[in-house]
């Protein structure tokens, strides 16, 4: 039953493979020499599922997707697998990549991977029991009793976070030295949230670094499968929290291409110029956090002062400003207020003196390029081998933006530059972030020029929350109004990978849906989970002063690895 | 030629360096603010200036913690030696004609012998600490003051060669034509440079660091113990301010207003300058700071004594 992709229920022109789980290592190895990118890998429980027309039988399905550089275009594998014999072939030995991936698909649904090296919870504590995104675990807490931390649980769970280098395959010591071993957070000041880096150290040399990371887990998948299709907008925002818009973008990339909701021109280009003020404001906090992580104090205030002008922008438009919360099924919430576009040109006439200040400050500092060039190099083929996606994968000299190659949202209508980097270091990856501001810049100043006139929202009847001013006109529309606001919409039978250019590379959503009012199964693809990943391999035998220019450089917000 | 009211002379000069270390608190957070585009401290009091109150109750009011597993002994002691060996370097330093406490014909050696005494405090309170980043700190630590001391050392042998003596109050007077820091350019920087990297300040604050090891060497300490610390690092400032301007820009010397006048502006002007640096450069990374040092300032700071030596000897005195 190697091929039978199913036409009705895939909705996003992606080829869909059904392997039976003996080949599908097999068929993953021979497809690598065209699709080169394990993109992600995830499962779904399909007990509970109704529709599943012409998919072949099964308990729980793990989900590939390989990406072609070649081809531009994603593949899906899907293996099917039976309660009663969990486990699949590892595939770390043919994507290095997978290791976590796979780790994740254990400790959410509980299927082996027979020759995976360290097969451990990663997002889960060590000591949880269950399998979480399985349909019969507890979604919330409330529904799982009273929680209670005895000092005998404290103990278990500390115990159970204790670093056994032996685990690692790691020597206590060499020669006639001690390694030291060194927990680098979850509480530190340089790695910008909660993530534990245990390091190996030979003096300040780094043998070995193992990222932890798991602290920040909230169960935004999980939480995918409670919410109502359009209530599940705000959780979006919260996964990469600095990429605002950007998130409500990447969900509802994916949940129109299930809905078949067309966007009016007018709230595609609202949707473009918020998110890319958002990736202004994303590169603001990384560009400044940066800076400190090298030693430079001030940068970070001048760049959070920008942000704030920013965010004054947002804050007119949207009310809110972090979590705005603005997009919907089929549009965006509201239309632009009254002297939005004086708003944003202040703003592009304010922003590009600033920039060139920190080039002399901050890209043009002796020391800065000291501590930068030539720290954390990674070639191309490294880059696409562990997945890296967006700035710091064009730092590698890959000119690849999702938002030329595979236009969303009305991209292919602006005209904007891609910048690239040569050395695929932590300066490039700056010069690059650098140079994308000034960019998204002039993509916003397009838009604002050539806003087009018209709805901002879909007449659809799908559109959510639909346009009020049509409800009295007949019957008909007031009920479907009054379902689309109380139950939010039924989404079609389907499954659909919307994948977007987000602030941090590519950030996609793939969801199944059952015909119901909330979604089936939300699965999150993050780029920072994919770049943290190959953090040790930036950082092997460096120092640590490297490893927080390397953390620096790689622009990752925990709740994005973490979800 | 020592004063002649010595307790006068000691307490006035303890007195004005703590003071001075202590307003440089409310000094350094509000020209901080300035460069960085916000206010700083400006509640308590006028511009603020209370907050050096508050910030000295609140350091005294915090418990005074000692973690179980330091080395206690060690642990207290470590901080106290910084400030001492700070305070001591202040008893040879000429504030103006007749305001010293010991006028010692080796006064510039006394100040080096003392600031290299600093650096234990760091050393002990890392290894006392018994943690793990306290001990990176520490190590760096000892490190960077061996490579730093031994430049600083001869950056100033060409005001010593110029003036023909050791003695801190003879060097002044011998800057009565001509400022040193015109004919010994290059030993003020290289001095700028290794004061800087003395007082372990960014970018040379490789042993605090506190993006890669939180706050180094004195990560374990809390309540008055880092206060010492804090206190250390600022009269370290003052002092370095105090003898740039002794060494180079002829310490009281100068024009219509009263020496002493002249003392404090020249020392202020120094102290705003390091505030600023602070505000403005990265750090750079532990190897490059070492190899900096022996690469570049070692040999320039050779060629720099040289250099003035065979100019002495040529000219004859």
């Amino acid at each position: 039953m190697a091929a039978g992709a199913n036409a009705s229920l895939v909705k996003d022109g992606i080829q869909t493979l059904w392997v039976p789980r003996e080949e599908v290592h097999e068929k993953l190895r021979g497809l690598k020499s065209e699709y080169r990118m394990l993109y992600d890998l995830t499962a779904i429980d399909e007990r509970d599922r109704v529709h599943r027309e012409g998919e072949p039988e099964s308990d729980f399905t793990a989900v590939y997707h390989l990406y072609s550089f070649d081809r531009n275009e994603y593949i899906r594998i899907k293996t099917p697998l039976a309660e009663s014999a969990l486990s699949l072939d590892s595939i770390t030995d043919i994507w290095p990549a997978a290791d976590w991936y796979e780790r994740e698909v254990w400790d959410m649904f509980g299927i082996q991977f027979s020759g995976h090296p360290h097969l451990q919870r990663i997002l889960m504590p060590r000591t949880w029991v269950g399998h979480p995104l399985r349909k019969d675990h507890p979604a919330r807490a409330t529904e799982m009793g009273p929680f209670q931390l005895s000092e005998e649980k404290e103990e278990r769970e500390q115990e159970a976070l204790r670093f056994r280098p032996e685990e690692w395959g790691f020597e206590r010591s060499h020669d006639d030295s001690d390694f030291i071993f060194l927990n680098l957070g979850p509480q530190h000041p340089g790695t910008h949230g909660v993530l534990r880096i245990v390091l190996q150290l030979d003096g300040e040399a780094i043998v070995h670094a193992v990222p932890e990371i798991g602290f920040h887990h909230r169960g935004a998948e999980k939480m995918g499968e409670r919410q109502s299709w359009h209530t599940y907008i705000p959780y979006t925002d919260r996964v990469d929290y600095l990429g605002g818009v950007m998130n409500n973008l990447a969900y509802l990339t994916a949940l129109e291409k299930l809905a078949g909701v067309p966007i009016p021109p007018r709230a595609q280009t609202i949707r473009v110029m918020l998110a890319e003020l958002f990736r202004i404001i994303s590169h603001l906090v990384w560009y400044g956090t940066f800076a400190q992580d090298l030693g430079q104090m001030s940068p970070v205030f001048y760049t959070f002062n920008d942000r704030e002008r920013a965010f004054g922008i947002i804050e007119a438009v949207c009310g809110a400003r972090m979590h705005p919360n603005w997009f919907r099924l089929g549009g965006v919430a509201q239309d632009l207020p009254r002297g939005w576009d004086k708003l944003f040109l202040d703003f592009i006439d304010y922003f590009p003196p600033k920039l060139a200040e920190y080039d002399r400050e901050v890209l043009r500092n002796k020391i800065f390029q000291k501590r930068t060039k030539g720290v954390g190099v990674l070639t191309t083929e490294q880059a696409i081998e562990w997945g890296l996606t967006g700035p710091n994968l064009r730092a590698c000299g890959l000119e690849w933006d999702f938002r030329k190659k595979q236009p969303y949202s009305g991209y292919e209508n602006f005209e904007f530059d891609i910048p690239t980097g040569t050395h695929g270091d932590c300066y490039d990856r700056a010069v690059v972030r650098v140079e994308e501001m000034r960019q998204s810049l002039r993509i916003i100043e397009q838009c604002v020029r050539n806003m087009p006139e018209g709805p901002y929202k879909s007449l659809h009847p799908l559109a959510t929350p639909p346009l009020k001013e049509h409800t009295m006109e007949d019957i008909e529309t007031l009920i479907t109004h009054f379902l689309g606001v109380s139950w939010g919409p039924v989404i079609p039978p389907g499954e659909a990978l919307g994948a977007i250019e987000a602030t941090k590379g590519n950030n996609g959503y793939y969801l199944v849906s059952d015909g119901s009012t909330v979604s089936y199964r939300t699965r999150i693809r993050t780029p920072s989970f994919a770049h943290m990943q190959a953090l040790p391999l930036q950082v092997r035998g460096r120092m640590i002063p490297d490893l927080l220019a390397v953390l620096g450089a790689m622009d990752f917000v925990l709740a994005d690895i973490d979800r | 030629m020592t004063s002649p009211y010595p307790f006068a002379a000691i307490f006035g000069v303890l007195i004005v360096a703590l003071t001075i270390a202590a307003g440089l608190i409310w000094l350094e957070r509000r020209l901080l603010a300035l460069f960085q585009d916000r206010y700083g401290p400006n509640r308590a009091g006028p511009f603020g200036l209370l907050q050096v109150l508050a910030d000295m109750i609140k350091i005294f009011l915090k418990e005074d913690w000692i973690p179980p597993f330091a080395d206690r002994t060690v642990f207290v002691l470590a901080p106290a030696v910084i400030v001492v060996a700070v305070l001591l370097s202040f008893a040879v330093l000429p504030i103006a004609p007749g305001i010293i406490v010991s006028d010692l014909n080796i006064g510039l050696l006394w100040v080096l012998a003392m600031s290299s005494l600093g650096v234990y405090s760091i050393v002990l309170g890392g290894w006392a600490s018994d943690n793990k980043y306290s001990l990176l700190g520490a190590m760096r630590a000892s490190a960077q003051m061996l490579s730093y001391e031994v430049f600083m050392g001869l950056s100033l042998m060409g005001v010593v060669l110029l003036a023909g003596s050791f003695d801190l109050v003879h060097i002044v007077e011998a800057q009565r034509h001509l400022w040193f820091v015109i004919p010994q350019f290059l030993g003020f920087v290289l001095f700028l440079i290794a004061g800087l990297a003395e007082t372990r300040r960014i970018p040379f604050d490789l042993p605090e660091a506190e993006s890669e090891l939180i706050a180094g060497f004195h990560s374990e300490y809390s309540g008055m113990k880092f206060g010492m610390f804090f206190v250390g690092e600022y009269l370290g400032v003052v002092l370095i301010s105090s003898l740039i301007t002794v060494l180079f820009f002829g310490g009281w010397l100068g024009p219509l207003l009263p020496p002493l006048l002249w003392f404090f502006i020249k020392m202020f002007a120094f102290i705003c300058f390091f505030i600023l640096v602070r505000a403005s450069l990265p750090r750079p990374r532990f190897d490059q700071l070492m190899a900096w040092a022996w690469k570049i300032m070692l040999p320039l700071a050779l060629a720099n004594l040289m250099v003035t030596g065979a100019v002495v000897l040529a000219w004859g005195k």
